[in-house]
């Protein structure tokens, strides 16, 4: 999402009518400034608003459309892998493993990273090789060792299906089933997925009964002495950049992308702490496996190296210290409610063998479209969108 | 070197001793993870000083398509300049915080 680019503004009622809360000041503080505990407070209020881009303004039919889409497993290559196949709702949007299985059961090479709150992101990846949502949406959906699809042949196979057509005439009317138009109404639906009010959250917006003294300690640590505010800042827990902290692998994430810059050598995006509780094991690489194994990594468990950021270094924080921290973190979990998954549109039944369905290159798995009733109505993105429907 | 740094973007004229051309640099500074502009307007031929007023590292670098460059890795207090010798309309980013965008528009 470029600068020159104004957004539209899609008011999230529900967010308002449970906080009331304003639009999150935009300032960034380091982590020299001296501030109160309150004064931090106000640096995470939740935003009002999730922000669209003009270039492909939110609709209710087009986030629908993007969810159904997001959640089809003919989307990929060998129609088996889906968008929420790895973007598992039930862990965070991210899939519980180390690194992420994709087509043929291909280990890759990082951890899935959760589409949570990705509407105010920048740069998407861990190595922020996508500038938009678009551009993301198509990226692993193409890739061979991904989704594996032919994007030509995507658009075939999504017109073969009637209620396809329909709805992508409602939501691109004249323009119908494009690969851009697949793009924009996954990215549409992607920044509908927001995390829900958390214990923190109503901590921030006056209740002191919301979040533990410890995590409240913890609070005060991550915005002092441990350093956490210096990346995982403002209400999202991230300002959406990139830094070497010292994980020992040989990935060079961002250094392939931005091969002219030292410190973007072993550097990877820093990620939205929003339901991270949910979301083991950690980093890039899914190496560490609890948000303990975490703090010990900031600790001094990094690697030095000349690309590593000089905001990481020794906190040298106390065994009590390093649980207050923990207690904090969990504090941002939201916990929200299970999402409907969407009815699947069906294919074709009315012209005998009128279906071309790409051959499936990889091992079965049986049936994973994941089916709920007719019509359904996604009840997680009711916390932010009225449905549609 | 920090305290003479300036807080907002100034349109700094250097005159040669006894040469007839004024070219210009215009100041950006890096701030709080922010450039103090958004957008500028600068003649071709022009420089850009980019002004690292932040505690933290910064970088300067431009995709686009009428020009890619990299100005590699700006250290707190320090300061890089860019001549834009092409015209056109140039989104500058750090590639370290992606959020920090400015666009130089070269007339």
């Amino acid at each position: 999402m470029g600068t020159h680019k104004k957004f539209s503004k899609l008011a999230v009622s529900m967010v308002v009518a449970i906080s009331g809360f304003a639009t999150v000041a935009s300032t960034v503080a380091t982590s020299a400034e001296k501030k109160s505990r309150a004064d931090w407070k106000k640096e995470y209020v939740r935003p009002s608003e999730i922000p669209f881009p003009k270039e492909n303004p939110y609709t209710a039919a087009k986030a629908d459309l993007g969810r159904t889409l997001f959640f089809d497993p003919r989307l990929s290559g060998a129609n088996y892998i889906s968008c929420g196949t790895c973007h598992n709702p039930s862990f965070a949007w991210g899939d519980g493993l180390a690194k992420g299985i994709g087509h043929a059961m291909t280990k890759l090479g990082r951890r899935t990273p959760t589409i949570l709150n990705l509407a105010f992101g920048e740069d998407l990846m861990w190595d922020g090789r996508f500038e938009t949502l678009e551009q993301q949406a198509l990226g692993p959906m193409s890739a061979p060792v991904e989704m594996n699809q032919n994007m030509k042949a995507i658009v075939a196979e999504l017109q073969q299906i009637p209620e396809y057509r329909t709805l992508f005439n409602i939501s691109f009317p004249g323009k119908g089933i494009t690969v851009d138009n697949i793009a924009k109404a996954i990215a549409t639906f992607e920044r509908t997925v927001v995390s829900g009010v958390a214990p923190f959250d109503r901590w921030v917006a006056g209740d002191e009964h919301a979040v533990s003294e410890s995590a409240k300690r913890g609070f005060d640590l991550f915005n002092n002495k441990a350093n956490c505010v210096a990346c995982h800042s403002g209400w999202n827990f991230t300002d959406s950049s990139f830094h070497d902290i010292g994980m020992p692998d040989k990935d060079i994430g961002r250094g392939k992308v931005v091969p002219g810059v030292v410190v973007m050598q072993h550097a990877f995006k820093v990620p939205t702490l929003r339901n991270a509780v949910e979301r083991a094991p950690y980093m890039h690489d899914g190496s560490l496996k609890n948000l303990y194994s975490v703090v010990e990594h900031y600790d001094n468990g990094f690697v030095t190296r000349p690309s590593k950021s000089e905001e990481i270094f020794a906190l040298k924080l106390n065994a009590a210290e390093k649980t207050d921290l923990v207690e904090f973190m969990k504090t941002l979990s939201s916990k929200d409610a299970p999402m409907a998954l969407p009815r699947l549109p069906a294919y074709d039944q009315t012209v005998a063998g009128s279906l071309n369905v790409s051959p499936a290159a990889g091992p079965s798995t049986g049936s994973t479209a994941m089916r709920t009733p007719k019509g359904a109505c996604n009840s997680f993105l009711m916390h932010y969108i009225p449905c549609s429907k | 070197m920090k305290s003479k740094i300036l807080a907002s973007a100034v349109a700094t004229l250097f005159v040669v001793a006894g040469a007839t051309p004024v070219s210009a640099e215009v100041v950006i500074t890096q701030k709080a993870k922010k450039f103090d502009k958004k957008k500028i307007s600068i003649k071709k031929g022009e420089s850009v000083k980019f002004v690292n007023a932040d505690s933290i590292a910064h970088n300067i670098h431009s995709r686009s398509s009428n020009g890619k460059f990299d100005l590699g890795v700006s250290k707190p207090g320090t300061s890089t300049s860019k001549v834009f010798d092409k015209a056109g309309k140039f989104k500058v980013r750090c590639a370290i915080h992606p959020k920090m965008k400015i666009t130089v528009k070269v007339n």
